[in-house]
């Protein structure tokens, strides 16, 4: 298998998904003649020319709104935002229209389009673009969320979404675009709501998903040391959600620990919460602990910046919490 | 081609007139310049905004280097466009309400922020006025009316509309200038700010920078319209096209802005014309997109707003060579200074996490604290 990084694993599944459908298109800024803000577009408007790789001006709301109206009409547009923190500029097209058109009109319009970009902290951007907002789509019906953790996991979900007839919104973690690893040729779909275990394991459960199974996974490794075996489950889609794949993690270990970047208050990881209190409630021999972020905006300076952000060492506490 | 005849009725754009200039690229009064809409300056104000103008230049040189040496995580410059932001701080009081996007670090300097305070908001350190929040170039500024800069861009237009209506209700005598670049009137917000200003005849002076790239999208891609300033006319207020490196022109323009805003006429839309003649920000590389353009970019130094200020005070024998270097001297020791300081600066303080994010830090942010206490010290940096 070829290794790839996660901006090129990108590149091929819609490369390779604009080659199979001419009705995708790629659309948003710097796209083109720039390669992309993360250069993940790289040569694509050299192969699939102006038409199909499209420049727009600073306008979220208006490109957004854009891609809905071609996707009605039959396009299969993939919108890229430069960073999904300025999809709040576009908030209103994305939870009021297309995740709802589909709905209002009895499924006479569909909007088969897919919303991309950049997503969560990255070093030392300070509050307003180290945003993490998957709750926000999350706690819409009719999208589906997608948080990718590995190259592989982005093409082959990024390819299902463009096929896929729901808006799809799916986010890259920024940090995550250098990272390889081996990414499976050609056809490689993953089906949207479908999980993945990270590391198989047998003592406690991490939920983890997006730049945090990276974190998840070092944790496991300093655990390993205490002779702690830790079990990491990736949903990959937080929309629709492998719920069974995380009971089973649980019924398994009967601790679980949830993983996320975001900040705690009415986050996804209170979902994750929720439902394994409800259906594995019997299971579980702990308090199911949560690491997210530090309650406050992100800071900048990079001593308070750490801080916020969660580290291998709270994932580690809150495993042996469970443990205790 | 044959062209659609368009009916009776129809409205067309005409071109963009040349840009409003006082001086010539070589510092001289045009010829057929208007001489009451040359500004009259005093020889100290003069020399002032002068010492900005090699403030400005000094500290982007000197700063842009300490980014590329791996000192400063990140930096924008606004070289080249010295005179727009000069231009509007000198026109307006001090009263006056600036909305700066992140390249007007001029207005803030003008109005009295130091070198130090500059200094320490780029390292984001404990003496940093924002207490390390933001990114580098964001300043806040609130005793100099110089309003807290967003990086989504555009969100200052409407804000600026609403300040300049509280001034209305209030009755107090604010102009409220507000600064975005070409790119930026792009989006919703830019057209939602300049229609309510229009409907409510609000004091407020739209100032673009229109310096021709946004980050690496040219004009052409953000509008069809003959110019920037032509927008204003869809919202019922004039547009000026301006040359944005002429400061007496930035001057003149800005004055006849405050003026109709004061007595209650309205907007007005500058449109300054400039160069971004540097990389959008350290982390940008514009030899990729503006390749072959090196003519482009020469014309522009040709242009440039120090030389053609400093220039025409030689020729009016308000500047001289000894004046020069003692500004220079001056101001690169201040620089020096501040940037001695910031290595005996520490981080900000843990407890700042909690501070501000409310009026008051909530129960449950104090709980927080307490909780990041109990980690060990090396994980909080301080020691
Ligand atoms: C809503 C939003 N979309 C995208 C960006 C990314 N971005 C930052 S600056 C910029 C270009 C702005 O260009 P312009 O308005 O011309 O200002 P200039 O940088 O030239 O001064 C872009 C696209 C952003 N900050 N906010
Ligand atoms: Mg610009």
């Amino acid at each position: 298998m070829p290794k790839m990084s996660f901006r090129e694993a990108l590149n091929q599944a819609m490369s390779e998904e604009m080659q199979r459908d001419p009705n995708v298109l790629l659309m948003g800024e710097e796209v083109g003649y720039y390669n992309g803000a993360y250069k993940v577009s790289q040569g694509m408007l050299a192969r699939f020319g102006e038409k199909r790789v499209i420049d727009t001006p600073i306008a979220e709301c208006g490109f957004v709104g854009i891609g809905v109206g071609a996707a009605m009409v039959g396009l299969r547009p993939i919108v890229e935002l430069m960073t999904f923190n300025f999809s709040l500029v576009a908030i209103d097209q994305i939870i009021n229209s297309a995740a709802k058109i589909h709905q209002m009109s009895a499924g006479q319009f569909k909007v088969p389009m897919v919303i991309r970009g950049a997503g969560g902290a990255a070093h030392q951007l300070g509050a307003q673009h180290s945003n993490s907002f998957e709750a926000v789509y999350c706690n819409t019906p009719g999208l589906k969320v997608v948080m990718p953790s590995t190259p592989a996991d982005a093409k082959g979900l990024l390819k299902t979404s463009i096929r896929d007839d729901d808006p799809v919104v799916f986010i890259e973690a920024e940090l995550l675009y250098g990272e390889t690893g081996e990414v499976p040729e050609g056809e490689y779909l993953i089906p949207l709501g479908k999980g993945d275990i990270k590391r198989p394991g047998k003592d406690c459960t991490i939920v983890a998903y997006s730049k945090m199974v990276g974190l998840a996974l070092q944790a496991a490794k300093e655990l390993e040391k205490e002779g702690i075996d830790v079990e990491i489950v990736d949903p990959r889609t937080l929309r629709p959600l492998d719920e069974d794949l995380i009971f089973s993690s649980v019924r398994k270990t009967n601790r679980l620990v949830i993983l996320q970047e975001a900040t705690p208050h009415s986050s996804f990881g209170g979902e994750i919460a929720y439902r394994v209190q409800k259906h594995c409630f019997d299971d579980l021999d702990a308090p199911i602990e949560r690491v997210a972020s530090e309650d406050v905006p992100v800071p900048y300076a990079l001593n308070l910046e750490a801080i916020v952000l969660p580290d291998v060492a709270r994932v580690v506490a809150a495993v042996k919490r469970t443990l205790e | 081609m044959t062209q659609v005849a368009l009916p009776p009725g129809a409205i067309v754009a005409d071109k963009a007139p040349p840009p409003f200039s006082i001086l010539d690229y070589e510092g001289n009064l045009r010829p057929d310049i208007d001489p009451s809409l040359v500004p009259e300056i005093p020889d100290a104000d003069c020399l002032r905004l002068y010492r900005e103008f090699i403030k400005l230049r000094l500290i982007d040189d000197r700063y842009l280097k300490l980014q590329r040496q791996g000192r400063l995580g990140f930096y924008m410059q606004s070289t080249g466009e010295e005179a727009t932001q000069l231009g509007v701080a000198y026109a307006l009081k001090q009263s006056d309400w600036i909305y700066p996007s992140y390249r007007e670090p001029g207005i803030a300097f003008f109005r009295g922020y130091s070198i130090h305070d500059f200094t320490n908001q780029l390292f984001g350190n404990a003496e940093d006025p924002i207490k390390g929040r933001q990114m580098p170039v964001h300043h806040s500024f609130r005793a100099g009316n110089f309003v807290s800069i967003s990086s989504p861009v555009g969100t200052q237009i409407p804000q600026a509309v609403g300040t300049a209506r509280a001034a209305q209700i209030l009755k107090h005598d604010t102009v409220v200038s507000v600064f975005f670049g070409e790119g930026t009137t792009s989006p919703g917000d830019f057209h939602v700010g300049l229609n309510f200003a229009g409907v409510w005849k609000a004091p407020v002076i739209f100032v673009c920078r229109n310096n021709g790239w946004a980050i690496s999208t040219p004009l052409a891609l953000q509008t069809a319209s003959p110019s920037i300033a032509h927008k204003a006319l869809g919202y019922g207020f004039p547009g000026l096209l301006v040359d944005g490196n002429d400061i007496l022109a930035m001057i003149s323009a800005t004055r006849i802005a405050a003026a109709r805003a004061r007595a209650g006429e309205g907007p007005t839309l500058i449109e300054a014309l400039t160069y971004r003649r540097a990389a959008h920000s350290s982390s940008d590389d514009p030899s990729v997109y503006r390749k072959g353009k090196d003519d482009e970019v020469r014309e522009w130094e040709r242009r440039d707003p120090v030389a053609r200020f400093s220039r025409y005070l030689e020729r009016k024998g308000i500047l001289t060579p000894a004046i020069d270097a003692q500004y220079r001297e001056e101001l690169t020791e201040e620089i020096s200074a501040a940037l001695k300081h910031v290595e005996t600066v520490g981080v900000p303080p843990l407890i700042s996490l909690i501070e501000d994010v409310y009026a008051q830090p909530t129960a449950q942010l104090r709980e927080q604290l307490a909780e990041l206490l109990t980690m060990p010290r090396q994980k909080l940096g301080h020691g």
